[in-house]
């Protein structure tokens, strides 16, 4: 797509990025002056799509996530990417309270809560190649 | 975080962001607590945590689990309008009592979170 603006990140899957990550795309959301309800929904929707990289994707192994972002027509489009392990069974993985992770106190929201906060969210995913995250919200009522 | 005793509950005060990174601090925080102090009870106050994602959701029902094995019980208090949209939604507060204060969520403790009728 053919954006306003946008930007690109590449960062280590480290946990004490996602606050980073969240951020960066909120400074960036800046100058669209938009509600603080909307860019809360954004920034917790980021941070669940990065923790599924950094956590399930590369389960402690080194990688990176990355994250592009750009705006049109007052829409965001945040794509949110990695090289890990990727998803066996996304429909599975995408169904609330699943998690694959029980034994570690992960909710199994992560995915449901994408979907209620962002407009779309769509997920692409390659076993041993990796997970393609999808979402856009409007930044309007 | 800061934490503190009041009878039987522990009163913990996380600050700032709840994301996995802090969910995982906070949980070996408050679990040492709860080990070395003789509470059965947990109470979250939430007036400084301005951003919470799913991972929050997990760290309380974790502590939910560890108050009930003790016969006791976990509140949140304090919730702000942002964070009340995703307690909401995860069904959290089916199980656990949202309290406007901590005071309020003492006095639940002290009826086992049921409501009065």
């Amino acid at each position: 797509m053919n954006f306003e603006n946008e930007f690109s990140l590449k960062f280590k899957a480290l946990s004490c990025n996602e606050g980073f990550a969240r951020m960066a795309v909120s400074v960036f959301l800046l100058p669209y002056d938009t509600y603080s309800d909307i860019m809360n929904d954004i920034k917790t929707a980021v941070s669940e799509a990065v923790t599924n990289s950094i956590i399930h994707g590369y389960e402690g192994m080194e990688g990176y996530v990355y994250i592009r972002c750009g705006v049109k027509d007052n829409v965001v489009y945040i794509e949110v990417s990695d090289n890990g392990c990727g998803i066996d069974d996304i429909k599975k993985a995408m169904e609330p309270l699943y998690t694959s992770k029980p034994s570690e106190e992960r909710s199994g929201l992560g995915f449901t809560v994408m979907e209620s906060f962002m407009d779309s969210v769509e997920v692409e995913s390659t076993k041993n190649k990796g997970t393609r995250v999808f979402m856009s919200k409007s930044l309007l009522r | 975080m800061d934490y503190k005793v009041i009878q039987d509950c522990l009163i913990v005060k996380p600050n700032g962001e709840i994301d996995s990174h802090y969910a995982d601090i906070l949980k070996k925080e408050i679990e040492n607590a709860a080990l070395r102090l003789d509470i059965r009870n947990i109470i979250f106050d939430f007036s400084n945590v301005d951003f919470m994602d799913s991972s929050g959701i997990g760290l309380v029902v974790g502590r939910y689990k560890y108050t009930s094995a003790m016969g006791g019980i976990t509140a949140a208090a304090c919730i702000s309008d942002r964070l009340m949209k995703l307690m909401t939604l995860s069904g959290l507060l089916k199980i656990i009592p949202a309290c406007k204060t901590v005071e309020e969520a003492i006095t639940k403790t002290k009826r086992g979170g049921k409501n009065e009728l």
